[in-house]
């Protein structure tokens, strides 16, 4: 709810979280006397001379002893518009599993940086793991503006740095505030040492931003938590709270997974108060007309809005113990929404660097700390949507059940497609009984370096002979199929695989499928060539390699230039990498001919029909 | 907002019955209100969501419950999430022996009111047996700990409710709402689960149990303002009265069967109420005429102090005090 806001905060001891922390606590006066007596005093024996803020968030005695931050911690302040909970976490290396948990249940997430240092690496990693676990509102406290002399230059550095990161990241809000937590600057109040800058302060901001909106409204979801029997009164109810969308008394539901259909005849608040509209996150007590088998586990939704449901799913895990590893093979039990089952994790596809993004498919286990996209099999089907779609009905823990340890953190990215229980049903109709054989061309290469008119002459001199080719131009496609992705570099993946799979099939019906976009990362073609390979069918890699001078130099849209202004940011080419095939079928070079020259170089790699 | 009058604003202090006027008009008290309101909502989902999850993952859960108002607070949440059936757990307390005869009769007249069962672990029987020794100071909170252990053995819960909050003290502020307690019912900071969005972990081994806060996110303010908005019933101790009192080691003390004044120690009528309730021997009282629950809550918004810091003898014995009882098995 907007009056409650939920942030975690990461920043390693050297960026003065404590102290940010301790000094919202201070300015807000949440700190109350005989706490700040106990921290002046411990300060004076340790011959500090002013009352060290850090003091009052580092609780347990063994931090204190080692002087750093060990676990999550729970800090709450009130304003008179919101209440805060912080879940404050550390933000060395090894405290992954913290800040996974922190932010879980974030709204907001609050990054710290070290205005002498910039960004680092572990500013990028807090980033990542925000935007991994759907945190959409991010805030970056360019702290200790004091020792850099208060400078804007060097604050607009750091922003300008970050905020190229953060592009390829899912984050809907970057706010970016100059502060010194130790003298107060920008914290609770407005720095008169920072004229030139112009938004608000820290609390200002926490106080203002819009989180209600993130709650997903659409999507009715309700995990039934307790049935609840009143022998007294013959009253039968379903208690739970709602993960998604909006119940109301007369909605049609279907209880999955058995499927059947009801009526929802009333709805109860806590203690009985009726309810017209329920929605994330109450927990309320829904009462349907008919007297369905419904227990705990089951999941209550719209019948023409259901969840995903499947027994084999991907997902991404932290892993959460240094007492054992994620390995393939290995069995769980799996805690999803309010119910229970028994998991194996099929495969782990790759362990992602959470420092360069890499990802590293030859890894064959997850250690404490590390993140990593895994295939599960469950016992029974999840009833399930992605996480990125609704972080309740998309988030699940694994539970070692020799140790009962929770041991891994896990967000549903969809159902397995190979298997997702549907099997592969062969066609009668052999692929050379077609009149024509297809195969994909893979145009790739920088903004504006001529790949689509080349493309489009290809196809045009295809078309000329007889033979079927259809153009799928990136940008084009970005205006339907792709509709929904972004610039991240998960959503160029996915860009990439889903165009790639559109060729394939093409390719399969017996056309030219000729793709025509940037795809940036070698990866991701590699995969889009194997999908090729693995169906038999030719993959033709052309490389148009024009010079970025040149492709700048003709910028038809005018990307380049706003890319160069920091308009845009992770713009390929310039502030985002672009990987050149290695193994390329062919390079075109721009100076070696125009379109309709380089498409007929292409058509002489293609053989006849 | 405007933003120029918020650069001007001084530091907030969260009170009821303060009103701040801004450019656009007036932050009234009501409004304050209005919007604490969605805030307890929310919390008070967070807390049924919590007892639901323990009804429908334990088989043998119980309720701490001492009459004192957080533990009243939390039968409340109890009630509220399973009606209108009755609550499905028992509810334990462990009497010290040093109590105020109101907070008893009101104990006693809740437990009857809503039909409950309520098992009473007395440490007097432990003292008298020998499975305890009184200690020196007479002060007996500290000895809750073997009896609450004994009697969860005894009975084999396996979850057990307490009022704990995470703003109450620093070693509080790390704890997760289900807390693995292993076969010496001791609390392991270290080797504490992650707890993610709102999946809770409640698997044990025979002999463990698992404490559960369900008020872990409640602050004091949002415990009065809750029990103002739902007129919760307190034990009369913690509105204003009149009492004699003397004063030690900067509390307010009452005279008790617990001991009374020493003879340098003078007593005095006053007007004080409690802010917390426990052994009688060591929880002071503070001075103050606040006789309703809106005057309570215009008190503890302006006072300086934590509530644990004013008023109990036993949370000020070390600075890690409360860190070294919970890992002995304390609440």
């Amino acid at each position: 709810m907007a009056e409650l806001l939920r942030m975690a905060t990461a920043g390693s001891v050297d960026d003065g979280k404590s102290t940010l922390i301790g000094r919202l606590l201070y300015d807000t006066k949440t700190i109350l006397s005989d706490q700040l007596a106990a921290v002046e005093l411990t300060s004076r024996e340790r011959g500090e001379d002013q009352p060290n803020l850090a003091l009052l968030t580092d609780g347990l005695r063994a931090e204190r002893e080692q002087g750093i931050t060990i676990d999550v911690a729970y800090r709450y302040f009130a304003t008179p518009k919101r209440k805060f909970i912080i879940a404050d976490t550390p933000g060395h290396v090894q405290y992954t599993r913290n800040m996974v948990t922190g932010a879980s249940t974030a709204d907001l997430a609050l990054i710290l940086i070290d205005a002498r240092k910039g960004v680092l690496e572990q500013s990028r990693r807090h980033a990542f793991i925000a935007s991994l676990l759907g945190v959409g509102h991010l805030v970056v406290c360019v702290n200790k503006m004091d020792l850099v002399d208060y400078s804007a230059e060097r604050f607009e550095e750091i922003r300008e740095e970050f905020a190229a990161f953060a592009m390829k990241l899912d984050v809907s809000d970057l706010t970016f505030v100059p502060v010194s937590a130790l003298h107060g600057d920008n914290v609770v109040h407005r720095s008169a040492e920072m004229p030139w800058y112009e938004g608000t302060s820290l609390l200002h901001h926490l106080e203002e931003v819009y989180v209600a909106s993130d709650r997903n409204l659409i999507d009715a979801r309700f995990p039934v938590q307790y049935v609840i029997r009143d022998q007294g009164s013959d009253f039968r109810g379903y208690a739970g709270t709602v993960a998604g969308g909006i119940f109301k008394p007369g909605d049609e539901v279907v209880a999955l997974p058995s499927g059947f259909t009801s009526t929802v005849r009333a709805i109860w608040g806590p203690g009985g108060e009726p309810i017209t509209e329920a929605f994330p996150p109450q927990a309320v007590t829904v009462q349907l007309t008919d007297d369905l088998d419904v227990a705990r586990g089951d999941l209550l939704c719209r019948p023409g809005n259901r969840p995903q449901a499947s027994q084999s799913v991907d997902a991404m895990v932290c892993w959460l113990t240094e007492r054992s590893r994620l390995t393939p093979g290995a069995k769980y039990a799996i805690r999803h929404t309010t119910r229970s089952a028994k998991a194996s994790v099929v495969e782990l596809d790759y362990r992602l660097d959470v420092n360069t993004l890499h990802r590293d498919e030859a890894a064959e286990s997850l250690a404490l700390n590390e993140i990593g996209r895994i295939r599960l099999h469950t016992q029974s089907p999840l009833q399930f949507d992605p996480y990125r779609r609704n972080r309740l009905t998309g988030s699940f823990v694994l539970v070692d059940e020799a140790t009962n340890d929770t041991v891994a953190a896990g967000m549903l990215l969809g159902p397995h497609l190979a298997t997702a229980k549907v099997v592969w049903q062969h066609g009668t109709l052999g692929r050379e009984e077609r009149a024509t054989q297809g195969l994909t061309v893979w145009l790739t290469g920088l903004s504006a370096s001529g790949k689509s008119s080349v493309a489009a002459e290809l196809e045009r001199l295809l078309v000329a002979e007889g033979r079927p080719a259809y153009l799928l131009d990136g940008d084009n496609l970005r205006h339907g199929l792709n509709g929904d992705l972004g610039f991240s570099a998960a959503d160029r993946a996915e860009n990439v695989r889903r165009v790639g799979e559109v060729a394939r099939l093409f390719a399969d019906a017996g056309m030219v499928a000729i793709a025509s976009l940037i795809s940036p990362y070698r990866a991701d073609r590699e995969q889009v060539r194997a999908a090729h390979q693995a169906a038999g069918l030719p993959f033709v890699e052309v490389y148009v390699d024009t010079p970025l001078e040149v492709c700048e130099a003709r910028d038809p849209k005018g990307m380049y230039a706003k890319a160069r202004s920091g308009e845009i940011t992770g713009f390929t080419g310039v502030d985002d990498p672009y990987e050149p095939p290695v193994h390329a079928e062919l390079v075109l070079r721009g100076d070696e001919g125009d379109p309709k020259a380089l498409a007929a170089r292409i058509r002489a790699l293609l053989g006849p029909h | 907002m405007d933003r120029e009058l918020m650069t001007t604003t001084d530091t907030y202090v969260p009170q009821i019955g303060d009103t701040r006027t801004n450019g656009n008009g007036t932050l009234t008290t009501q409004a304050s209100i209005r919007q604490a309101d969605l805030a307890l909502d929310a919390l008070e989902s967070e807390g049924i969501h919590i007892f639901r999850e323990v009804a429908g993952e334990f088989d043998r859960p119980v309720i701490l419950f001492s009459g004192g108002k957080d533990s009243t607070l939390l039968l409340h949440l109890a009630i509220k999430a399973f009606w209108p059936a009755p609550v499905p757990f028992a509810l334990l307390h462990v009497d010290t022996g040093h109590n105020f005869d109101e907070v008893i009769e009101f104990r006693d007249r809740v437990v009857e009111e809503h039909g409950l069962r309520l098992i009473v672990a007395k440490v007097q029987d432990w003292i008298d047996d020998g499975r305890l020794t009184e200690r020196p100071d007479g002060i007996r909170n500290p000895l809750q700990t073997v009896p609450l252990l004994d009697t969860i053995t005894e009975h084999k819960f396996d979850a057990v409710f307490g009022g704990g909050r995470r703003d109450e003290e620093r070693a509080r502020a790390k704890e997760r709402i289900f807390s693995l307690r292993n076969a010496f019912g001791q609390w392991e900071p270290r080797r504490q689960r992650p707890e993610l969005w709102n999946l809770y972990n409640g698997r044990h081994k025979p002999g463990e149990h698992v404490r559960v806060f369900p008020l872990s996110n409640w602050t004091e303010a949002d415990v009065w303002n809750y029990i103002a908005r739902e007129k919760i019933e307190l034990p009369s101790i913690y509105y204003a009265h009149e009492r004699d009192v003397y004063h030690r080691d900067g509390m307010w003390l009452t005279e008790g069967p617990w001991g009374g004044p020493r003879e340098d120690e003078e007593v005095l009528h006053k007007t004080v109420r409690y802010r917390t309730v426990g052994d009688g021997s060591c929880t002071g009282a503070v001075e103050s005429t606040a006789s309703t629950v809106e005057e309570v809550i215009a008190e503890v918004m302006a006072s300086r102090l934590t509530e644990r810091g004013a008023t109990r003898a036993d949370d000020r014995l070390s600075e890690a005090a409360m860190e070294d009882r919970k890992r002995e098995g304390y609440f």
